[in-house]
């Protein structure tokens, strides 16, 4: 029992709202002195494994200066522009057509997505600028509840399409795992069964924009009744 | 087996992009709290140069002074918000849909880096990294995507850099977020956290009847997940401790129906934890979100209507196929 105290560090830590970075680093001291580990030991496992897994960073850090410099640019600006020509967008179904793509691709076991690459320069920007065409200037909670759901398509096209493809890590890794246990497992078994749940997540994902949709459209109501100067929607 | 674009070339330029990033922090004269974030950035730097030379425990204690200096607000961003808005929008005007040209060489290179480079090999030299190609593939298109952004824009080279030392300014220490996480997990599983949770569990609930069985290995991967902000590193331990025992030994369920969906339900712990940083934190430091529990918000009805589902999935295929 006393091996779950990092648990609950973590809970305690996240609850009173200290530095993140600060909670999960008491939280691996504490566990490894409780499980016997000397404190040298301990910042010994923190540098294993933070080297092991430097390629955490790399979708971001490499990609983040060509993103930086085609904003300074006005990528941003012109993805708005181009999609306030279709009349039918909504910051919804911009989000939810890019779950569909993010998903079927993966499945297919091709990676074209992530939140550096396309969430920040192209979905979260369409979305917002479906949303503004169809309303008008947008509350600032608004927007980021826009590119909060911009993120979430992301994962979920991510992660319900991805197990349908047998090559996936996560296959691979559940395969080893039952070989290991001499269980006779097929990968196409698992990858199959992993379907009727990718169906699911889509359909969540198409009900939570419609969501989405409807609250853009209140809170800019909301936002208009507060304060009537605000510009108006698209003549 | 070498590779000519290996992923520790692509360390290499991070750590590069890291020194640029303390580099304008010195120099920055908007720069708060200077010295905590130029140590916090060369620090980092060092890791992505010399990482794999250093001593574990070197880059452990560096790791420390890093979340100290997290800790104790000293890396911090700069107020400058970039060019202003009209600028950006005339430029728009100006280059139009030809800015989306790099944008799109990224996810390009990746089809391509799977279907064709990831295969290209002299003699014993690999063009992609053998290993890690979707990560070498998304690197070559990173450079790809760069070079072709610098002719179109007609960019200095530094200007790629100092946008992207503002970006990476903005995401500050939750950058290293991910990696602490998932040592974090190695010391959990190196402790036996995961034995303790799945004999609690195991212990504690009605196991005999088989939709419980279900309901307890789909929820536990989920809660276990969230704890651990990795389904990878849950499955097993579920897996030994409730998945097999109770669903495959007493009530003689489908291995790979279990797993398979066990998995997925891991996945939705996965969108409700902060745990999970590079999924959910980082996305909101990134997208400049002022909540940086936002994603997650947006995630946890999701996830929650995803789970149930798993749970009536495997309920009524596992005992059946």
């Amino acid at each position: 029992m006393i091996k779950l105290i990092g648990i609950l560090v973590v809970a305690v830590g996240f609850a009173l709202r200290f530095n993140t970075l600060l909670v999960v680093m008491a939280a691996g001291i504490v566990t490894g002195l409780v499980a016997g580990m000397s404190f040298h030991e301990i910042m010994e496992q923190f540098g294993k494994f933070f080297v092991e897994n430097r390629y955490m960073t790399l979708p971001v850090v490499l990609i983040v200066p060509v993103v930086g410099l085609l904003e300074r640019y006005g990528l941003q600006e012109r993805a708005e522009t181009l999609i306030r020509r279709a009349k039918a967008a909504t910051a919804g179904r911009v989000i939810l057509l890019y779950t569909a793509v993010r998903q079927v691709s993966i499945a297919l076991g091709v990676n074209i997505g992530g939140h550096p690459q396309m969430v920040r320069p192209l979905v979260a920007p369409m979305a917002e600028g479906a949303a503004h065409a169809q309303h008008g200037e947008l509350p600032e909670k608004t927007k980021e509840a826009i590119r909060a759901h911009a993120s979430a398509g992301e994962n979920i096209g991510n992660f319900f399409g991805e197990d349908v493809f047998i090559a996936v890590g996560a296959i691979l890794l559940m395969k080893g795992f039952f070989d290991g246990l001499k269980i006779e497992v097929s990968v196409w078994a698992m990858a199959l069964w992993g379907i009727p749940t990718a169906f699911v997540a889509f359909a969540a994902m198409w009900w939570r924009t419609r969501v989405l949709d409807r609250r853009v459209a209140r809170e800019v109501s909301e936002q208009r009744a507060a304060n009537p100067e605000t510009k108006e929607a698209r003549p | 087996m070498s590779s000519v674009f290996s992923v520790e070339l692509f360390y290499v330029i991070s750590g590069v992009v890291f020194a640029a990033v303390g580099w304008r922090a010195l120099r920055n004269p908007q720069q708060p709290r200077r010295w905590g974030s130029v140590i916090f950035w060369a620090l980092l730097a060092v890791v992505y140069l010399f990482g794999k030379s250093l001593p574990p425990a070197a880059v452990g204690y560096g790791v420390l002074v890093m979340v100290v200096l997290a800790a104790l607000r000293q890396v911090e961003k700069p107020q400058s918000e970039g060019a202003p808005r009209e600028e950006r929008a005339a430029s728009a005007e100006r280059l139009g849909n030809k800015l989306f040209v790099p944008t799109l060489l990224i996810p390009a290179t990746a089809v391509v880096g799977a279907l064709v480079l990831a295969k290209i090999h002299f003699g014993e030299v690999w063009l992609l990294d053998k290993k890690q190609a979707t990560l070498a593939a998304l690197g070559v298109g990173g450079l790809i995507a760069l070079a072709a952004g610098l002719r179109i824009t007609g960019a200095k080279a530094t200007v790629p850099m100092g946008e992207g030392s503002r970006l990476l300014q903005s995401i500050g220490w939750a950058l290293v977020l991910p990696q602490m996480l998932a040592a974090l997990g190695g010391i959990f599983a190196k402790a036996g956290v995961g034995q303790v949770v799945s004999e609690l569990v195991a212990g504690a609930l009605p196991t005999q009847y088989p939709f419980v069985a279900v309901a307890a290995y789909c929820v536990g991967m989920a809660l276990f997940t969230m704890c651990m902000g990795n389904a990878f590193a849950a499955f097993p331990v579920i897996t030994l401790g409730i998945g097999l025992p109770l669903i495959v030994q007493q009530h003689h369920g489908n291995v790979a129906i279990m797993a398979g969906v066990g998995m997925l339900s891991g996945y939705c712990g996965t969108l409700m934890t902060p745990m999970a940083a590079n999924f959910n934190i980082v996305p909101a430091m990134l997208l400049e979100l002022r909540d940086k529990n936002a994603v997650i918000r947006a995630q946890v009805p999701l996830a929650l209507t995803i789970l149930a589902a798993n749970v009536v999935i495997m309920y009524f295929t596992v005992y059946r196929f």
